[in-house]
Formats: C-alpha cells, sequence, structure tokens
C-alpha cells in the first residue's frame, strides 16, 4: 500500500532526525490555525452573517432597482445616478454633518471636564462614576421620550424653567431651526459617560511623577492640563474621535424615535433617510446605494484621521 | 334614512353575489394543517376578542390550527415588508387598506380569492380589494372620520349641537363662541395632515388630482380655501404647534380632559372614550359645498406561496365575515364589521355612547375617495403632511406650501 513511501525512508537513514522536525511543526501549526480558528468563530461567524454577507447584498443591490416586493431589475448605477440627482442626498449629508459638528465638540469637552473632575479625590466619584454611565446603557427609544417630553414645547420641563425666568422657550423638534439642536442636546447627555469613561482611563495611565515634576517646576493647574494632561491623553482622545465620528454619520436612533426627520424634512440624516426609501417608499435599490455611499464617506474620513494621527498623537 | 341606506347596502350586495360564484374555490387539503396569520388589527386591547374567532374557527374546523402573530401598528407595515422580501410572510396577513393594498397586488404577493361569496360583503368595500375583476383581498373592518363634540361645553356656552346639515361656516362660528383660551378651552380640533387634505378638498368640490392623475389639481382657489380650513384653525380655535397640537394622543387627551368642544377623528376612538366623564355625541363631519368622508377599511390577504391556499382562505373569510366576528366586533366595539346585511349590522346602533351611531352609517354614504398614486404614495402623503405644516407654523404662507407640494408631487408623478 505504502510502497513508494518504503524505499525513501530507506533511503535517507542519516537524516532521520531531520525530516521529524518539520513534520512536527506542520502538525503543530495546523493545530495553531484550528485554535485560533476556533476562538475566532464565534466573533466571525455573527460578522459574516450579519456585516459582511449584508454588505455584499446591499452592494449588489445597489445596482437594482427594487421595492421589496417584485424580483429586482438590473440598472447598473442608475441608483447613484438617481441619488446624485436628487437635492434630498445632499441635504441629508448636510444634516448629518450639522449633527456632527454640534455633537463631537459637546460630547468631548463635556466628558473631558467629567472625566477630569471624576479623577479627583471626590468623595463618592464611584457612584457618580455610575450615574454618569447610566445613560449609556440605557435604551434610545426611552432616552429619545423622556428628551421628547423634556423638550416638549408645550408643557415641557425646560420651557416651563425657561418661563420662569422670562424666556420664551423655542418649540424644540417642533421647529425646523431647533429639532437637530434638540437631537444633539439627547444625543451628548447620553453619550457624555461613554466618553467619560474612556478619558478617565486615559488619566488614570498618566503617571503622577509627571505632576510632580511639573509642579516642582511651578507649573500651575492650566500649564499642568495643556502640557501633560491633553498630550498624555492624545491616544484616547484620538479612540473617542474615531468611534465619535463613525457613530456620528450612522446617526438614526434618537432621530427616528424624536423628530422622524422632521419637521419637513429639517432633522432628515443619511440613515433615517436610507430607512425610508427602503421600507416606506419602496426603493431598496437606492437605500442601498445610499448606504455604500455613506460607508465610503466613513472610509475616507476615518483613514484620514488615521493618518492625521501620526501628527497630534503622543504614545507613552 | 336609515332603512334607505341599508336598502342600499342589501341591494348591492345581493348584486355581488350573482357576480360571485365565476370562480371556484380551491381544493381543500385532508389532514390537519397549520396555517399563520400575522395581524396588526388586534394590537392595543383586542388580542382576546381576535382569540375568541380563532376559537370558533378552530372548533368548526379541528382539521386546521391558527398560529396569530400580534404585531403592533407601527411595526406591521416593515415587518410585513421584510418578510415579503425574504419568503417569510404568514399564509394570511393583513392589509392595511387600500394604499397598501395597491403595491402588494401589483407585485403578484397576494392569491387570487376563488369563490367568494361577495354577496355577504358591503359591495364598496369588497371592490377596493379586487383588481381586473378577481378578488385579491377581504375587507375586515372599517371605519370612518366623524365630528366629536362635548356636549356639556356646548350647553355652558349656549351653542347648539351639531347636526349633519353644518357646514364649515357654522362649524367655525360654534368653534369661536366655544373658544376660551382664558379658561384653557378650545373649539375646535382638526388634525392638519394629508388624510384631512384629500378629504376637506373634496368637501370643498375640489380633487386632489387632475383627470387623468398626471398632475395634482389643488393649487386652485377652491385648493387653498381647503388648506385654509385645516390651517386657519391653529391659533384661533384649536392649539398651535408650540402649544402640542399634533403630538400623539394631545387632541384625545384634550377632548377627555374636557377642554376640547369639537374634535375631528375616526371612531376608532369611542372605547377610549368610553369612561370620558363629559357628555359626548358624533354627527357627520360637516362639509362646505359637498359633504364627504373619509372611510378606512382594513383587510387580510392570503400569501401567493402559501402552501395551504385552501384553508388559509377559508380563515380569511371566517375572520371577515363569519357570525362570530361580527358579534364579537360589534360587542367590543371594535371597529366595524364589513358585512352587508343590515339586520346584523342594527344592533350596533344600540351598544350606548355615542347615541347618535348612525352617523357612522351616514358619513359613509358619502366617501371622499383618497387618491392612489402606487410606488409613490408614502412620499407624496409625506409632502403634503410637511408642506401643511410649514403653513400651519408660518413658516410659509399657504399658497407658498401648496405651489412647493405641487412642484414636488409632479414630479413624483413623472416618475
Amino acid at each position: 500500500m505504502s510502497a513508494p513511501a518504503t524505499p525513501a525512508r530507506v533511503a535517507y537513514p542519516p537524516a532521520r532526525r531531520a525530516p521529524t522536525h518539520p513534520v512536527r511543526q506542520a502538525t503543530s501549526r495546523t493545530g495553531y490555525v484550528l485554535t485560533v480558528l476556533a476562538f475566532l468563530l464565534p466573533s466571525a461567524i455573527p460578522l459574516v452573517a450579519f456585516v459582511l454577507a449584508p454588505m455584499v447584498a446591499a452592494l449588489w443591490i445597489s445596482f437594482n432597482k427594487w421595492n421589496l416586493l417584485a424580483p429586482m431589475t438590473f440598472i447598473g448605477f442608475g441608483n447613484f445616478a438617481k441619488l446624485l440627482a436628487d437635492p434630498t442626498t445632499g441635504d441629508v449629508f448636510l444634516h448629518t454633518i450639522y449633527y456632527i459638528v454640534g455633537y463631537l465638540p459637546l460630547v468631548f469637552v463635556g466628558g473631558l471636564v467629567l472625566a477630569l473632575a471624576l479623577n479627583t479625590a471626590l468623595k463618592g466619584r464611584s457612584l457618580l462614576r455610575g450615574i454618569y454611565f447610566l445613560p449609556v446603557v440605557t435604551s434610545w427609544i426611552v432616552v429619545a421620550l423622556v428628551w421628547r417630553w423634556l423638550l416638549s414645547p408645550g408643557s415641557g420641563v425646560v420651557n416651563t424653567v425657561l418661563g420662569f425666568v422670562g424666556i420664551t422657550g423655542p418649540g424644540w423638534w417642533t421647529d425646523p431651526v431647533w429639532a437637530m439642536p434638540s437631537i444633539i442636546l439627547a444625543s451628548a447627555w447620553k453619550d457624555l459617560g461613554f466618553v467619560m469613561v474612556i478619558l478617565l482611563a486615559g488619566l488614570q495611565a498618566i503617571s503622577p511623577d509627571m505632576y510632580d515634576a511639573a509642579k516642582m517646576d511651578g507649573a500651575g493647574w492650566w500649564r499642568r492640563l495643556f502640557s501633560i494632561t491633553i498630550p498624555l491623553l492624545s491616544p484616547s482622545t484620538f479612540f473617542v474621535l474615531v468611534i465619535s465620528l463613525i457613530n456620528g454619520f450612522q446617526v438614526f436612533d434618537q432621530v427616528y424615535a424624536m423628530t422622524g426627520g422632521g419637521p419637513n424634512g429639517a432633522s432628515e440624516v443619511v440613515v433615517q433617510q436610507i430607512y425610508d426609501l427602503t421600507f416606506r417608499y419602496g426603493r431598496a435599490g437606492e437605500a442601498s446605494a445610499l448606504s455604500w455611499m455613506l460607508f465610503v464617506v466613513i472610509l475616507a474620513v476615518t483613514v484620514l484621521q488615521v493618518r492625521g494621527q501620526r501628527r497630534w498623537v503622543t504614545y507613552g | 334614512m336609515k332603512t334607505k341606506l341599508m336598502a342600499v347596502i342589501g341591494l348591492t350586495g345581493a348584486a355581488a353575489l350573482a357576480l360571485a360564484g365565476c370562480a371556484s374555490a380551491p381544493a381543500a387539503e385532508t389532514g390537519p394543517v397549520t396555517i399563520t396569520y400575522s395581524n396588526f388589527i388586534s394590537n392595543g386591547g383586542n388580542e382576546a376578542n381576535l382569540a375568541k374567532i380563532v376559537a370558533e374557527f378552530q372548533k368548526q374546523n379541528p382539521t386546521i390550527t391558527v398560529k396569530v402573530t400580534t404585531l403592533p401598528y407601527d411595526a406591521y407595515g416593515t415587518a410585513l415588508q421584510t418578510d415579503l422580501a425574504a419568503g417569510t410572510e404568514a399564509d394570511v396577513f393583513d392589509i392595511n387598506g387600500a394604499s397598501s393594498y395597491a403595491p402588494l397586488q401589483a407585485n403578484g404577493t397576494l392569491a387570487e380569492l376563488k369563490g367568494v361569496a361577495g354577496g355577504v360583503y358591503n359591495k364598496a368595500l369588497l371592490d377596493t380589494y379586487a383588481t381586473g375583476g378577481k378578488q385579491y383581498g377581504l375587507p375586515t373592518s372599517f371605519s370612518d372620520v366623524v365630528l366629536y363634540y362635548n356636549k356639556d361645553l356646548f350647553d355652558a356656552a349656549k351653542v347648539s349641537y351639531p347636526t349633519a346639515n353644518w357646514t364649515w361656516a357654522d362649524e367655525t362660528a360654534a368653534a369661536t363662541k366655544l373658544t376660551n383660551v382664558a379658561a384653557g378651552v378650545w373649539g375646535d380640533h382638526q388634525p392638519v395632515t394629508y388624510n384631512e387634505y384629500y378629504k376637506v378638498l373634496v368637501q370643498n368640490g375640489e380633487s386632489f388630482l387632475n383627470n387623468d392623475g398626471t398632475k395634482v389639481a389643488f393649487t386652485t382657489p377652491g385648493g387653498i380655501k381647503a388648506a385654509h380650513w385645516l390651517v386657519d384653525k391653529s391659533g384661533t380655535t384649536m392649539p398651535t404647534i408650540a402649544q402640542g397640537q399634533g403630538t400623539a394622543d394631545f387632541d384625545t387627551n384634550l377632548f377627555k380632559g374636557g377642554k376640547l368642544a369639537m374634535l375631528h377623528t375616526g371612531i376608532w376612538v369611542f372605547s377610549a372614550f368610553k369612561d370620558t366623564p363629559a357628555n359626548w355625541d358624533i354627527a357627520v363631519e360637516p362639509g362646505s359645498t359637498h359633504s364627504a368622508s373619509a372611510v378606512f377599511s382594513n383587510a387580510v390577504g392570503v400569501s401567493a406561496h402559501s402552501k395551504h391556499e385552501a384553508a388559509a382562505q377559508k380563515w380569511a373569510e371566517f375572520l371577515a365575515a363569519s357570525d362570530t366576528t361580527v358579534n364579537v366586533r360589534l360587542d367590543a366595539g371594535w371597529e366595524l364589521p364589513t358585512i352587508a346585511d343590515s339586520k346584523k349590522l342594527a344592533t350596533y346602533l344600540d351598544k350606548g355612547k355615542p347615541a347618535n351611531r348612525q352617523a357612522v352609517f351616514d358619513a359613509a354614504k358619502a366617501i371622499a375617495p383618497a387618491p392612489s398614486i402606487g410606488a409613490n404614495q408614502s412620499q407624496m402623503q409625506d409632502i403634503i403632511t410637511g408642506e401643511l405644516v410649514e403653513a400651519q407654523a408660518g413658516r410659509k404662507s399657504v399658497e407658498q406650501a401648496l405651489t412647493s407640494a405641487e412642484t414636488k408631487i409632479n414630479a413624483l408623478l413623472k416618475g
């Protein structure tokens, strides 16, 4: 049966030790790969099933006309051409950028202030950390409904309080000018705890020796903040910025629950438009094309950020 | 008047019965079958009523088991579309009115229902779910929009109650007298939405689309007047957006709280007003030059891919028009069954508050037909509501809002 193998072994008796080594290595490498795969599978299966496969499917759908009910018809780049010609596409990207520009500084500065405050020897700081993190783990639907109620134009708490000091509050989510600021406010409030936790971890990684040395050199609080804390916090800042920007481009839940994109489209963002095109207007092909346009934009922005980090992020 | 309506319903029913039987029902299977039914109609309070109908059906058809899935109204459309796209839809599923029926039928998702006993149903409602002479859905319930009024507030202001002969002018005059902003009492409430606008156009003798449906036809003086009828209430006899108007349940809560004299809404809130302390009743909505009311119906269809078509259709027919359904619906005040038999419906008139239940049938005599433009229907509706709200909030004049809506919708109609 194994006739060809036998003479080969016999032919090289002196090299007996040599072939055993690679064989054992190969076995262990296969074993290693299998072990790695076994550990990866629990996350790889959902990644392929719920992220990669739908992405590829969406790419295919983006080249088709499809209303979810009838079979698809291939139309090449027709959906992309239609989206580029539609002024709504520009509007929804502008609204999304407006959201990011409003949200990002608010949540970052707020998170930083909280992190700095809770990094001191404050009494009950563990409890406070927990309280500030609570909104992060709360469902967006609940948060959005609470904020809708707080910012209710007629009898909302915010406008009632403003009324006490003689200010007539705006219509908030019923007013096209104030709809997006309302969403930004609620979003920043909800995500503050997340930014705080990341920055707090970054703060605690900074050696106290640095501050001691700076103090001995006569550096004041502000000087220590700008010369030690902020530069050494830059890896955490970078992480927060990348994640927040990606999340910012994908903003949806709060818009859907608070304004539904209204009034009259004033707070319609890209993902809300993708949802509306698919499920309300029966234009899944265009929605898939818009998803891919959004993906390319997010990818480009993230690549730029990663490249740009060399200029300002300090490690160690 | 009542007798006349019933006679009309009966006659149309008889005519439909004569036309039925052109096609024969699908062959029944032998052996036990389980069919699935996906619905929103029972969500929010009528789940037990639906269970009663299912139980009776299974008793009469021991070989068929009905597995019910109930979804909230808001989530139903999305869920159905996703299921249809994936081919996982239920054997029998709810159809949310005529505008949902059209795309479902046009895209071949609905099985033809053969051998339906047409005479059992109200013909106008049955015809809503037929295309090219073939039946693809069965109406399960209908409702219409009427004028609710708080008798106590009318009495206190010494204003006479609304009648079927009222016009917009009468309503405005009464609403103005009834409004007492200092006391937080408002005279009137009518949503500023597409569903109201297409109806008030008809009430003012106008139409939404031109004759061949290629362009909108509402930027006429009559169309502008109709938009003013809705928009101008805001801030005069109705609260403004800034005061909360347009938010969920705002109007019904105001009415329940005894702070609203008149309310335009559907008969689906009867049960919600059951325990309202105020004396209230209903009347047919006033028109301007014409009388016209909005009628909404729900239906069921059988999936074109169902493996148990015969059993599915049997359930659909039972759910739509069986005596069990009629009794359960009338007892519970769960909208109205879609049957033609006036005798069976008559008990509805004696089910208590509101006293003038006859108005529900009278309103259905002059129906404002809902415009249907096919694939872009939802977008068209969004445009109208969005622009009307712009005018209501004072950010645009009524003329500007309608012209803007005209431009956008005509572009949609061109495809």
